[in-house]
């Protein structure tokens, strides 16, 4: 079928880029995005700051903006989600039962919050936050006076205190580690996070969880393992994300814990074959990053939908031409994650993958004020973190690089 | 000739643009973001690069 389009499952940003740059690289044919969201791409970070706090901010406020080159052939199918996938007839079937043949599939279906670890889905008061939806529908409730109890402190639960904090609720995290963002900053820069959330009044929880809600038919409290019970008006459940991959359940691809590619975004199937003419972009892509190790990972941070957009782009425009792929799937992808987090006045700022560290060194100004923290595992740099010091903390980019051996 | 708005209610200073068009963008010694308000036609990928890679998405490109 040669006037089948590009087709683009999941019309966010990952699949914003990937349609750009299958467009800068040369393919002027058409291109459909089927999205199971009714809005067209925007930007989510703003979620769970401006958005959060502003009053009346919707779509247009984090609206991406449509580039000249995706004004024409483009097709927009939105608020209808794909519900499975034959890779052998080249088609997307969705949840009406429409097909959609594509001569390219780019993947780009993101993750979704994990639920509630507990019973009591049917109570009122209980949100998650992903979506513009989630977010108008968490702001109604974050009035001054309501008590806030957050489950989970990475980013976006903190992120979220923050926004509570500042509009006058009264918030408590109740988290499983001993500081927040632990995993992902370690127990110094963490425990400083902590200290600047409670000066502005929140109370954390740590190594607790959630055993019991009560209330009806809206929460009215919480109880902890711990045994201690918390008056909640609202529960934001941020305890991490699960990816969107059930709809290719029986597709033959790999999707073991998000969709594995290889270097060149292309998908995999669970007996390891390169399957040409399907892609995976942004968070619910797991591949291997030659500037850390040989390892697939899927990665949340906010730069890489923009980075696997580009490169999948790149590689879908020469599929499409009939070229060869092979040499430039072959030559490494090796994108520098990049990820920042605005909480109160702090500014965090980071590049590369913390998490990995098994050692951490403060190498200039102080966690109580402005700092940069370097992240290291064995002898090799995998990351840094910074509090203000932007120019310091950009001067390491080029400090990551490939080893010779794994080129 | 194309121009360059950085809404500064938005911009946090955090230099990403920087990186991707330093002949337009800089942190100044305060690490605070100066700009040039026009390019070059040539420079539209590298610009159109600093708008998508920009956090707070305070960058827009106009081409005149
Ligand atoms: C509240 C919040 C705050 C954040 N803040 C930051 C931050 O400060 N800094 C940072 O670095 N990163 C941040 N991030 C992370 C960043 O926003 C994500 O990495 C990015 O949004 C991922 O983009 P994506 O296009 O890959 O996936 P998504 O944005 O998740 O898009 C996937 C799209 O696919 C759709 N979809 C799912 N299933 C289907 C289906 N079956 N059929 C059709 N469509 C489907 C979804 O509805 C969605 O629209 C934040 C994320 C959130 C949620
Ligand atoms: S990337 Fe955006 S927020 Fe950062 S300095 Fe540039 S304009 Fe400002």
């Amino acid at each position: 079928m040669t006037d089948a389009p590009l087709l683009i499952v999941g019309a966010s940003m990952a699949g914003l880029r990937t349609a750009e740059g299958a467009r800068r690289a040369g393919y002027a044919g058409p291109i459909e995005f089927l999205g199971a969201e009714a809005h067209a791409p925007y930007n989510r970070p703003p979620l769970s700051k401006e958005l959060l706090q502003t009053e009346g901010h919707g779509h247009d406020e984090v609206a991406f903006p449509i580039r000249s080159a995706l004004e024409q052939g483009v097709t927009w199918t939105l608020g209808r989600a794909a519900a499975s996938l034959d890779i052998s007839r080249r088609v997307v079937i969705d949840e009406a039962g429409d097909e959609h043949p594509y001569r390219a599939l780019a993947i780009a279906t993101g993750l979704r919050p994990k639920p509630l670890p507990v019973d009591g889905h049917a109570l009122t008061g209980i949100h998650v936050l992903r979506t513009l939806d989630d977010a108008v529908g968490l702001r109604t409730s974050l009035r001054p006076g309501a008590n806030v109890v957050i489950l989970g402190s990475g980013f976006v639960g903190c992120e979220i205190a923050a926004t509570a904090a500042k509009n006058g609720c009264a918030v408590s995290v109740v988290t499983q580690s001993a500081v927040p963002l632990e995993r992902a900053l370690g127990p110094e820069l963490g425990g400083e996070v902590r200290r600047r959330h409670e000066a502005h009044g929140v109370r954390f929880f740590p190594r607790d969880g959630l055993f019991g809600l009560v209330g009806d038919p809206c929460v009215e409290r919480v109880i902890l393992s711990s045994g201690v019970m918390l008056e909640c008006d609202v529960l934001v459940v941020a305890i991490g994300s699960d990816p969107n991959t059930e709809w290719l359940a029986g597709s033959g691809l790999d999707v073991s814990d998000g969709v594995l590619v290889d270097g060149g975004l292309r998908a995999l199937t669970a007996e390891g074959a390169v399957v040409p003419d399907v892609f995976a972009v942004g968070d619910v892509a797991r591949y291997p990053n030659p500037l850390f190790d040989g390892v697939a990972r899927r990665v949340e941070h906010w730069n890489l939908p923009t980075e696997t957009g580009k490169r999948a782009g790149q590689l879908i425009a020469a599929h499409l031409a009939g070229e060869n792929c092979e040499p430039l799937a072959a030559a490494g992808f090796a994108p520098l994650p990049s990820f920042w987090s605005d909480q109160y006045d702090m500014h965090l700022l980071a590049f590369g993958m913390t998490y990995l560290a098994d050692r951490r060194e403060l190498v200039a100004g102080a966690l109580d004020d402005e700092c940069v923290v370097e992240y290291h595992r064995g002898d090799a740099l995998v990351g840094v973190c910074g509090i203000g010091m932007r120019s310091l903390v950009q001067s390491y980019r080029s400090r990551f690089s490939v080893p010779t051996a794994a080129v | 000739m194309i121009k360059i708005d950085v809404d500064m209610n938005k911009c946090q200073h955090y230099g990403q643009c920087v990186f991707e068009a330093p002949e337009v963008f800089q942190l100044n010694a305060d690490d605070k973001l100066e700009y040039q308000a026009q390019a070059p036609d040539e420079m539209l990928a590298d610009l159109e690069a600093a708008a998508d890679v920009c956090p707070m998405q305070a960058i827009t490109i106009t081409q005149a």
